[in-house]
């Protein structure tokens, strides 16, 4: 069999790491989940307008909150650091600089995320 | 030679003459159009809304830390700035998560003619505006 790419272009890198469709893939998935999230979201705040530590806690407590509380979180922080991935990858044009700011913004919605988790593990139990 | 853009684009043709490359314009050459504005508000709104879920998972902290934390946390958020700033995520958020079901109906292969997505762009806003405008009655006024 004819080998058609050029012996530089095999040579250049791996070619497609086949790890674009993925995060396509995710990104939409992670959006379709937050749509009812949002939602519930929005009425949790509005629920919780001017709440006390108290009522928010018997808030948390109820199974299901705490549960679409963990599902919002989780989801929201997964869509956003990938959503975020692109927009570094379109402006961000040195290498070294854009994997600087790319490891900050994975390491900063990391932190918020496991703090958003834990906080809703703490007021549910 | 004005603009230095001008001295990267000189290049040899393929018989080793000098040739002048052509320029791409720049962005603010084109026309804003509801299709471009509303791509790059998606984009926006969605870099907006990642500070907003820093803010969100604070406000659970504070919540997870004492009763006194949370109080700070509650009088912020009811603060005439803080209300000014949740009223533009609310907005950024039901703009995000308008235009994203738009998206996601691209996605799966509807509403690729001009006319339609000149008609999904406008519905978008409205129904951004609209759910805006409902809940912050609902907050300010029901509850």
């Amino acid at each position: 069999m004819k080998i058609m790419r050029s012996a530089l272009g095999r040579a250049r890198g791996m070619g497609a790491a086949k790890a674009g469709v993925h995060h396509w893939w995710v990104q939409r998935l992670t959006a379709l989940a937050l749509l009812p999230l949002a939602l519930y979201a929005v009425l949790s705040v509005l629920l919780l307008k001017g709440a006390t530590q108290a009522e928010m806690l018997r808030y948390m407590a109820e199974p299901w909150n705490g549960v679409l509380f963990l599902a919002l979180v989780i989801a929201l922080f997964y869509h956003l650091q990938l959503g975020l991935q692109v927009v570094i990858e379109d402006y961000i044009r040195s290498e070294g600089k854009r994997l600087t700011v790319m490891l900050a913004m994975r390491a900063t919605a990391g932190f918020f995320g496991l703090l958003a988790v834990i906080s809703v593990l703490k007021l549910s139990f | 030679m004005q603009d230095v853009r001008e001295a990267l684009m000189q290049g040899r043709n393929s018989a080793g003459g000098t040739v002048r490359r052509p320029l791409s314009p720049h962005l603010q050459v084109y026309r804003p159009q509801i299709t471009s504005t509303l791509s790059i508000l998606h984009r926006i709104t969605g870099v907006a809304l990642s500070a907003g879920a820093i803010l969100l998972s604070l406000w659970l902290a504070a919540a997870a830390t004492s009763s006194g934390a949370f109080s700070v946390a509650q009088a912020v958020v009811g603060s005439v700035l803080g209300m000014i700033v949740l009223f533009g995520f609310t907005l950024a958020l039901f703009y995000h998560f308008c235009n994203g079901i738009r998206h996601l109906l691209w996605d799966a292969g509807f509403g690729f003619e001009l006319p339609s997505v000149h008609r999904s762009g406008t519905a978008v806003m409205l129904a951004a505006a609209g759910l805006t405008v409902l809940v912050w009655l609902i907050g300010l006024v029901v509850l």
